[in-house]
């Protein structure tokens, strides 16, 4: 349908037009997600206050599980605990590997730069602190989503927080609440998913296109939306026309791209190893006595408590719905498993990104805050590997893509359960996915990340709401289940 | 009941053979009672999309039941042709792995397989089934042409 509208007129290209007609809609949208308090100067969002009281309750209430279920995590992925019984199920590697490349995506590539761009190089630190204490949410947010799962008559099943709401808020003698607040977060999904999990990766994979191919000399640079509709099509070939060789192909390439991308990080700061302490010193330096220009310690705190909720979406409610497809009879075991995901997506990979832009210096450059995003990331490994940008094109894409593919799948069970099942729902919303990816792709950064963000957030209010009301239930599923392997009740099979 | 004799099958004529000699070594009373397995190539390991793993339980269902009808029914056939009685099962997993947990959990006191399947470059690089088995099984394994 965009390919009906006339290439150029006298209201300029394509892009510009998109970008006049909803660019502010984002800003406006933008504003009132983000409503901030100024608290001694520096504006507090309240929304991202929302998120990390959330983890720091859950990591106190739990009593710092996520250290002390970290081994077990391990070894229940490993599947030492699996019954033979039930091979040939989904396991917890397979449930963790599937929500972690929903997770691990362009927030840990983009949203890194985006970081420290804005907050210098403490905002690492925030950012490695926030992905620690989200592993309690995340652990409380996927045991519900199992717990409360709904098997379907055919026998496929539906979990994620619209479940654990409506259910879990049902056995608590709360069903309306309950009902509200998964409606709520089922709309806000689909707006996630249109926003984060589509706009934003649209975006920065076409900007890393037109970057590789010569900037703004490139000759796509005119073209974005043209990218963008080539992204759609493939897209649409996955989730419209079931074509499942593009997904099972991404799927692979994806766990390989993060090796090389991890092993890229790893060349940069082994091959600079004399500068890796002066950079840990500046991002301690930076976290704790940060300058008045981003608003001091609380600014980088804020910056990096933001980019990595977008980034891990620990309490955003996402994730609940990939793990809960495992087979178990224990919903925390999934919780103990779904701890590792904020572990792998930012304290490892995040604080990789962070180590490499620090070490180059290129978050310094004057430009580096209007060249925020990938093209930042960018520019610090060509410093060290100057032929990795097209590698790291071809990362950015394929992240991206598997990004897209996740979130259209979060949508679509948003859909399914505002729209009862209705198979027409599905498929307005799957071609209302593919009509994103090219205005993503067409618009500026800013109101991407904006628009983006505020979606994403969006859903952590019914969401971490359900949590607080539900943690009770949680917290006594995950103790009776630690309670029977620390009697051995529960024993290792392997 | 425990087997004495574990038969890994597919589709294949060598595991018919495999499956006629474990009926012949029954009838001499050399051994008791036989099991025929097939094997669902799986791997807990393996990288699946969100769909997938909705519906892997079905799945799941469909592929033991497909292997039930497509491969173990004929085999059973063969066993009675053969004057034989057997027991079957489907697992999931790694093929070699899978039987070798079968014929230690049964104290089984013979793995027979047939010799197919893998040819060309993909036995030359993985060695397939057979040599796999006859590598590290826990009992005896016999190899049928």
């Amino acid at each position: 349908m965009i390919g009906l509208v006339p290439l150029q007129d006298a209201g300029g290209s394509i892009d510009e037009r998109i970008q006049e007609t909803l660019g502010p809609i984002a800003d406006r949208v933008t504003s009132i997600v983000f409503y901030g308090v100024t608290v001694g100067g520096v504006e507090v969002r309240l929304i991202v206050v929302w998120l990390i009281a959330a983890a720091l309750f859950f990591t106190l209430y739990f009593g710092f599980l996520n250290v002390r279920g970290f081994t077990h995590a391990l070894d229940l992925v490993r599947g030492r605990y699996s019954n033979p019984q039930d091979a040939g199920e989904v396991s917890h590697f397979q449930a963790l590997a599937t929500a972690v490349s929903g997770t691990v995506g362009l927030g840990n590539i983009a949203g890194v730069a985006v970081a420290i761009a804005i907050g210098g190089p403490g905002a690492t630190f925030w950012m490695a602190f926030a992905g620690f204490l989200g592993m309690s949410s995340k652990m409380a947010e996927c045991t519900l989503g199992v717990k409360f799962r709904k098997e379907n008559p055919d026998g496929s099943v539906s979990g994620g927080p619209m479940y654990y709401l409506s259910r879990g808020l049902a056995e608590q003698g709360k069903p309306g609440l309950g009902r509200t607040l998964a409606i709520m977060f089922a709309i806000f999904c689909i707006g996630g998913a249109l926003g984060g999990g589509n706009m934003f990766q649209a975006n920065q994979a076409t900007q890393q296109i037109v970057n590789v191919t010569g900037g703004a000399d490139s000759p796509l640079d005119d073209l974005r939306w043209l990218v963008g509709l080539v992204f759609a099509i493939a897209v649409g070939a996955v989730i419209i026309g079931g074509i499942k060789s593009i997904a099972r192909v991404t799927e692979k390439l994806v766990p390989a791209m993060a090796v090389v991308y991890v092993t890229a990080c790893l060349a940069v700061i082994v091959g600079n190893a004399t500068l890796v302490p002066s950079a840990f010193v500046e991002i301690f330096a930076g976290a704790f006595a940060a300058d008045a220009a981003v608003g001091g310690v609380l600014g980088v705190l804020i910056v990096g408590f933001q980019r990595a909720a977008f980034s891990n979406e620990a309490g955003i409610g996402s994730a609940a719905i990939a793990h809960s497809a495992v087979r178990t009879k224990q919903p925390a075991t999934e919780g103990h498993v779904a701890l590792l995901e904020p572990f792998i997506d930012t304290i490892v990979i995040c604080t990789m990104t962070a180590l490499t832009i620090v070490i180059s210096g290129a978050w310094d450059d004057p430009d580096a805050p209007d060249l925020g995003g990938v093209s930042l990331t960018s520019r610090a490994f060509e410093s060290v590997l100057p032929w990795f940008p097209t590698v790291l094109a071809v990362a950015v894409v394929l992240f991206a893509f598997s990004t897209m593919i996740s979130w259209s799948y979060y949508g679509m069970k948003a859909t399914r359960y505002l729209a009862g099942d209705s198979p027409a729902a599905e498929n307005v919303f799957k071609l209302v996915f593919c009509v994103f990816v090219v205005i993503g792709a067409s618009l500026a950064l800013g109101p991407v990340i904006g628009i983006s963000d505020s979606m994403i957030f969006l859903m952590a209010i019914p969401n971490v709401l359900g949590l607080y009301l539900l943690a009770r239930v949680v917290k006594q599923e995950i103790m009776q289940y630690r309670a029977k392997v620390g009697s051995g009740e529960i024993v290792r099979t392997k | 009941m425990s087997y004495d004799v574990v038969v890994g099958v597919d589709t294949s004529e060598a595991s018919g053979r495999a499956v006629r000699l474990a009926c012949q070594l029954q009838s001499t009373e050399l051994v008791g009672p036989v099991l025929l397995v097939h094997v669902v190539p799986w791997s807990p390991f393996s990288f699946a999309t969100p769909e997938e793993n909705e519906r892997r339980h079905i799945e799941r269902q469909k592929e033991i039941q497909a292997a039930e009808s497509q491969v173990l029914d004929p085999m059973l056939q063969i066993a009675h042709t053969s004057g034989g009685r057997a027991d079957t099962a489907v697992r999931h997993g790694d093929p070699v792995e899978v039987l070798e947990d079968i014929a230690r959990e049964e104290s089984a006191r013979l793995l027979i397989i047939g010799r197919t399947g893998d040819t060309g470059l993909r036995q030359r690089l993985f060695g397939g089934l057979p040599a796999h088995l006859v590598q590290s099984a826990p009992v005896p394994v016999v190899v049928v042409p």
